[in-house]
């Protein structure tokens, strides 16, 4: 912790007395390097610290463990509903849920996206009224949702898209604009057509960023999803939120959302690492 | 590869905004031999860059035309090769797939490609980088490799735009030795444009210089220094004239652009 910033010192310099304030030699530098040891350390640190916080509110009684459960009923909690098979059959639900929710979004998406940010005139017709519905809050949806495809699946499906589609489409046109121009002009020099120019330069230039556009808004979908299921569903992680609520089984509830956490955190660095593989070029330095 | 005849004519170029119009190019008329190293040199925002896109195709002329043995321009095509300023390899591809990147929807079979693009890699010096990314590669081997990717569909006018603009000046002489080399190995119809006067001299037959906005030509000269040329040239007696002449002529335009009206 105190050697942060020991690289740059010294140079010139006069060495820092004892007793004198660390304050005035010690900085911490911005933007600096962290070597990945110090990285997991200090990203452990702040969990356990984080866990050891909580641990002690209920273990001094600081808390009522109704509104703040202890660690361990937590995680007994999410053991009994596992051992009932309760927590499969919801995690599967959702997972089946977000998976087809969102890879409809993301097939239309795409196409859309790509229209918009090379075309000018696709993009001046979409753009108002994606952009308008884009500030339209997906939960005031949720009624008219139920009003037209009921309260199976459709509606499910229906509410991730709304949630998820409208911000795709305009990451995605932005994605494709940062083509650098001159790779465009290249391709022209090269006598090729339009729909060559798209295939052979700018999807490939702007693969990387549409990955990492689908990667956020995957992690945005579940917000959507628990919203879905709160409201009406057989099943599902944010349906048996609802269902441990009206128990009172606040470690349920904790269990649950914390798994929502960690199969999100863990999807997502799935697709950082599938992306490094598909575009080993876009994390090399340079360019 | 052979060279073809570039002309172009009473070519004009003006730019329309809401707020103002700025005349970028006064009429030019050029005739460009199929076998001669053509320069554009000029003070910053002269147009020339201007005037090699409208040539390339990349941008459309105000007024006049330009033609490639006699045809049109009407867009880019084939028969112009380019080199940009900025580095423009794909960084998604190897050097082998950027050159051969030019050559696909061509009747050549894959295997023709493949050695063709490497025949042009080892023109240019990089035979051994065929398999390297972009990324890895520095300024002048980025260079090189679009300067192979230009050549590798063998058009028959090279357009340059600064093409040595970004390296710096030790690079930037290494790759002037090896342009010429491969020019007098192809002599194939070079429009190169650039703002150094001593790039300027050592690697053309003839050099143009445009006036301020708008550019006009204000000198065409021919500097006499014989070829095959190397690095001696730079500090020959022959160049020291024509760079005398080039400069006071360019001093002369941006006095003329700063002087207070």
């Amino acid at each position: 912790m105190t050697q942060l910033d020991s690289a740059t010192r010294g140079t010139g310099a006069a060495p820092p007395r004892p007793g004198t304030s660390p304050a005035a030699v010690k900085r911490v530098r911005l933007f600096g390097p962290v070597h990945w040891t110090k990285f997991w350390i200090c990203g452990g640190a702040a969990l356990a610290l984080l866990l050891g916080t909580w641990w002690t509110l209920v273990a001094l009684q600081l808390v009522n463990p109704f509104f703040l459960p202890a660690p361990a009923s937590v995680w007994s909690g999410g053991i009994e509903m596992w051992r009932s098979g309760q927590l499969t059959t919801d995690t599967l639900a959702s997972v089946q849920r977000i998976t087809v929710g969102f890879l409809i979004s993301t097939a239309i998406a795409l196409p859309i996206g790509l229209f918009m940010g090379t075309i000018a005139w696709v993009e001046a017709s979409l753009e108002p009224i994606i952009d308008f519905i884009r500030y339209m809050p997906a939960v005031a949806f949720v009624p008219l949702t139920i009003v037209w495809f009921g309260v199976g699946e459709g509606q499910k499906y229906s509410i991730i898209f709304i949630g998820t589609f409208f911000q795709q489409v305009l990451m995605v046109m932005d994605n494709v604009k940062r083509t650098p121009r001159e790779y465009l002009q290249v391709g022209e020099t090269l006598g090729l057509s339009s729909t060559k120019l798209l295939q052979r330069i700018v999807l490939p230039a702007s693969a990387p960023a549409i990955w990492d556009t689908i990667r956020i808004t995957l992690g945005w979908a579940w917000t959507w999803l628990v919203v879905a299921e709160l409201v009406a569903a057989p099943d599902g992680l944010g349906q048996r939120i609802m269902v441990s609520q009206r128990y009172f089984d606040t470690d349920r509830i904790f269990f649950l959302i914390m798994l929502i956490g960690v199969i999100g955190l863990v999807l997502d660095q799935f697709l950082k690492f599938i992306g490094k593989r598909l575009f080993p070029w876009a994390s090399a330095e340079g360019v | 590869m052979s060279g073809a005849e570039a002309r172009i004519l009473d070519v004009t170029k003006t730019y329309r905004t809401r707020k103002r119009t700025v005349e970028a190019l006064a009429p030019i008329t050029l005739t460009l031999k199929p076998d001669e190293f053509t320069t554009i040199i000029g003070t910053s925002g002269c147009g020339k860059s201007t005037l090699l896109h409208i040539v390339a195709g990349l941008e459309q002329p105000s007024g006049g035309r330009v033609e490639i043995k006699g045809t049109p321009v009407v867009g880019p095509g084939r028969d112009r090769g380019m080199v940009f300023q900025s580095y423009t390899l794909f960084p998604w591809l190897d050097v082998q797939a950027n050159v051969e990147f030019a050559l696909r929807d061509t009747p050549l079979s894959k295997k023709e490609r493949s050695d063709r693009a490497r025949e042009y890699l080892d023109l240019v010096g990089i035979a051994d980088f065929g398999t390297a990314m972009p990324a890895q590669l520095s300024g002048g081997m980025r260079q090189r490799v679009a300067i192979a990717r230009a050549l590798s569909y063998r058009p028959s006018v090279l357009l340059m735009d600064e093409p040595f603009g970004a390296l710096d000046a030790q690079t930037r002489q290494e790759m002037q030795e090896l342009l010429l080399q491969v020019w007098e190995a192809h002599r194939l119809n070079v429009l190169f444009v650039t703002h150094d006067i001593d790039e300027a001299i050592f690697l053309s037959d003839r050099i143009i210089m445009l006036t301020g906005r708008p550019g006009r030509v204000k000198l065409d000269v021919r500097p006499q220094i014989p070829r095959p040329r190397t690095v001696d040239v730079l500090t020959s007696p022959e160049m020291m004239t024509q760079k005398a002449e080039l400069l006071t002529a360019l001093r002369e335009e941006s006095q003329h652009r700063w002087r207070p009206q």
